[in-house]
């Protein structure tokens, strides 16, 4: 029922600027698969590119094994979500939303009823008879949401379709967009700044920057596994020291480091990635797992639910750790300019290529 | 916050101030039309006041003699008929040349689109007397058209193409059409591609989409530029009265003859003030047709 998407060596230029450079990619039947990178990566491109309203200059896109390149868009029944939502000004939030099933000739009542079925969705169900220009930029993009789903697409794109949501309104409708998932199991392509709705939603995330993908693998293994300085960068927050390797070893601030397991292979400079919150503070007690880190408070930053606590280490580097703010931990909270013994456990090692960033 | 009298003052709280604010800003803007208002006044009203009072002025008598004539002689309803059904048919004209142009010109990369504006535009440089002359040169029984046509053996004898309908409408439309393309490509220009893209994607053909989307979305240019042309046609002049070798009578070729040949003011000021009733009455038709203002104020 769902359908596999393959796309192979995609390029698209504008001038002499490369939007996409020999972009592949391949998206199993049902994935939900979703695209993170910063702004002018070539996110909306790519979704374009599927949808049929921008052609490439060279690739190939298949669809069950179907080159669809050349098949004109409105004959490709996907799904999408514009970025400015791209709705009709001189139709009604009901009319617009009921335009796709129009005009696959669905009756009057019906039309009616499953746009209202698709709007009570994103809860705008109260809405239908209202005009584009007299809703909010949310509710836009709802109606915008309501309308790709409509027609229960083989294949959704959606380009950061719960961009101009509050925090709360935007979590609900992920929880919603991702029980349509698994409803309706279509091939669903998302698109998101947001680095935690990616790692949320999604069966995979693919990394792009200036039009290259550059790592595409589960939630979890980009997170804990990037595969370059770029991703490691770009997903959660990291904290980078300078590593040198000899023979075997990750030399960082005079001492061989204990590394996870498969971290060691290589050799010249690399970076050791270290995540906020997979810092301990170590007590006097020994840790024999623990890789010390040794440093003084530099600033202590009142988060909510956390606390960021700032640490400048011998060599001038700063990093940042993570704690929870429970009282009984606020009370232990080190002060500013107090010496700190910071650990990393073996198992939280990650080692980054230096050479890879670009 | 818990102290309900504090709560119930700061409802009312600067409420006269803000009031007060708010007429001054409604002055202000009233005191900045008002220059505006002036000149509307003295250059609209007052001519058009002076011409309705006129057109009650029949050989230094007051009465109703002038409009009683209209309705007596049937050459004026021949003329009247005459002066809408060519506007009508040039406006309808001026669509279908027009339209595929704006759209074109819509289309087109900005840089493009700038050099195909002023290709509509440069005639405007040109006097329309001029420009009606040219075409006369163009349509005459041994213009260029007629030459042309016998030249390469596709007719025996030259068409009638000058000094009847055909020229005062092929002569009128020329003149008219930016009039229509104007307006229609500052809307057309404003459509956001992506809803063609979005209806595409929804599944439309481009034909569909163009009907369901972009043609709803440049009417406001259309009806505009259509009642420019129209309303334009309507009190023209010079082009019927040069083109139309005296076959085709217009309203005001009659209110010039009225003024001119019999001194009749009183004459010419009531077709004045009928030309502008049908003015008053195409545009209230239109309104309650298609609703002006809900189409431009979107
Ligand atoms: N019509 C165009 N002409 C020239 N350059 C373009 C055009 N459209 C897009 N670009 C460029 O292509 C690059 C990729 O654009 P794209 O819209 O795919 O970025 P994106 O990843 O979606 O960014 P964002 O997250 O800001 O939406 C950008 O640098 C953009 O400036
Ligand atoms: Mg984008």
């Amino acid at each position: 029922m769902a359908c596999s998407i393959t796309i192979r060596d995609v390029r698209k230029t504008y001038g002499q600027f490369v939007a996409l450079d020999s972009v592949s990619l391949d998206i199993a039947p049902g994935e939900f698969l979703t695209l993170l990178g910063p702004s002018g990566s070539g996110k909306t491109t790519l979704l374009m590119i599927l949808a049929g309203l921008i052609r490439p200059e060279a690739g190939s896109i298949t669809v069950d094994g179907d080159e669809i390149l050349r098949k004109p868009p409105h004959l490709r029944n996907i799904g999408m979500v514009f970025q400015n939502y791209a709705l009709f000004p001189h139709m009604s939030v009901g009319e617009n939303v009921g335009y796709p099933l129009k005009l696959r000739k669905v009756g009057a009542a019906e039309r009616y009823e499953r746009a209202r079925e698709a709007l009570k969705l994103v809860q705008l169900d109260h809405l239908m008879d209202r005009r584009i220009n007299q809703l909010s930029g949310g509710q836009r993009q709802r109606v915008a949401l309501a309308r790709a789903i409509v027609f229960e697409p083989q294949i959704l794109l959606m380009d950061e379709p719960l961009s101009a949501l509050d925090k709360k309104l935007r979590e609900q409708m992920q929880i919603e967009l991702k029980h349509l998932h698994d409803r309706l199991g279509m091939t669903t392509v998302y698109v998101t700044h947001d680095q935690r709705e990616a790692l949320t939603m999604s069966d995979r995330v693919a990394v792009m920057n200036h039009g290259h993908i550059l790592q595409v693998a589960p939630p979890r293994q980009i997170y804990e596994r990037p595969s370059d300085r770029f991703v490691a960068d770009f997903v959660g927050e990291s904290n980078f020291l300078p590593v040198e390797m000899r023979d075997g070893a990750a030399i960082f601030g005079g001492t061989a480091l204990q590394l996870a397991e498969g971290q060691a292979a290589g050799s010249g400079n690399k970076a050791l990635l270290v995540r906020p919150e997979k810092l301990d503070i170590l007590s006097a007690a020994p840790a024999p797992e623990h890789n010390p880190i040794d440093g003084t408070v530099e600033e202590l930053v009142y988060q909510g639910e956390t606390m960021l606590i700032y640490v400048t280490l011998p060599g001038g580097e700063t990093i940042a750790l993570r704690r929870g703010t429970r009282q009984q931990a606020l009370s232990e909270m080190p002060q500013v300019g107090e010496p700190i013994r910071l650990g990393l456990h073996r198992d939280d090692t990650v080692l980054i290529d230096e050479a890879a960033h670009a | 916050m818990h102290d309900m009298t504090a709560c119930q003052r700061g409802h009312t709280l600067n409420r006269q101030e803000l009031a007060a604010d708010e007429r001054r800003e409604k002055r202000q803007i009233l005191g900045l039309s008002l220059p505006a208002a002036a000149i509307i006044l003295i250059l609209l009203v007052i001519p058009v006041g002076w011409l309705f009072a006129l057109s009650f002025v029949s050989n230094g008598e007051i009465g109703l003699a002038n409009y009683a004539r209209m309705v007596e002689y049937s050459a004026y309803l021949s003329i009247f008929s005459t002066t809408i059904l060519v506007s009508l048919f040039v406006t309808l004209l001026c669509i279908v040349l027009g339209y595929p142009v704006a759209y074109l010109l819509g289309q087109l990369p900005p840089r493009l689109a700038t050099i195909g504006l002023a290709f509509v535009i440069v005639p405007f440089w040109t006097s329309i007397l001029v420009r009606t002359y040219a075409w006369l040169v163009i349509l005459q029984r041994q213009g260029i058209v007629n030459d042309a046509l016998i030249g390469i053996g596709l007719i025996d004898e030259p068409l009638r193409l000058a000094h009847n309908l055909t020229g005062t409408i092929i002569g009128m439309t020329h003149v008219m059409l930016p009039f229509l393309v104007l307006p229609l490509y500052a809307t057309v220009r404003n459509i956001d591609g992506d809803l063609m893209r979005a209806a595409n994607n929804m599944g439309a053909s481009p034909a569909r989409a163009f009907r369901d989307v972009f043609l709803p979305l440049s009417m406001p240019g259309l009806i505009a530029g259509s009642l420019l042309v129209f309303i334009l046609c309507l009190g023209f002049y010079v082009t019927p009265q040069i083109l139309g070798g005296g076959r085709v009578i217009m309203v005001s070729m009659k209110i010039q003859q009225n003024v001119q040949t019999y001194f009749d003011w009183g004459a010419g000021s009531a077709l004045g003030v009928v030309l502008l009733l049908i003015v008053f009455a195409i545009f209230y038709l239109v309104h309650r047709l298609a609703g002006l203002d809900r189409i431009f104020a979107r």
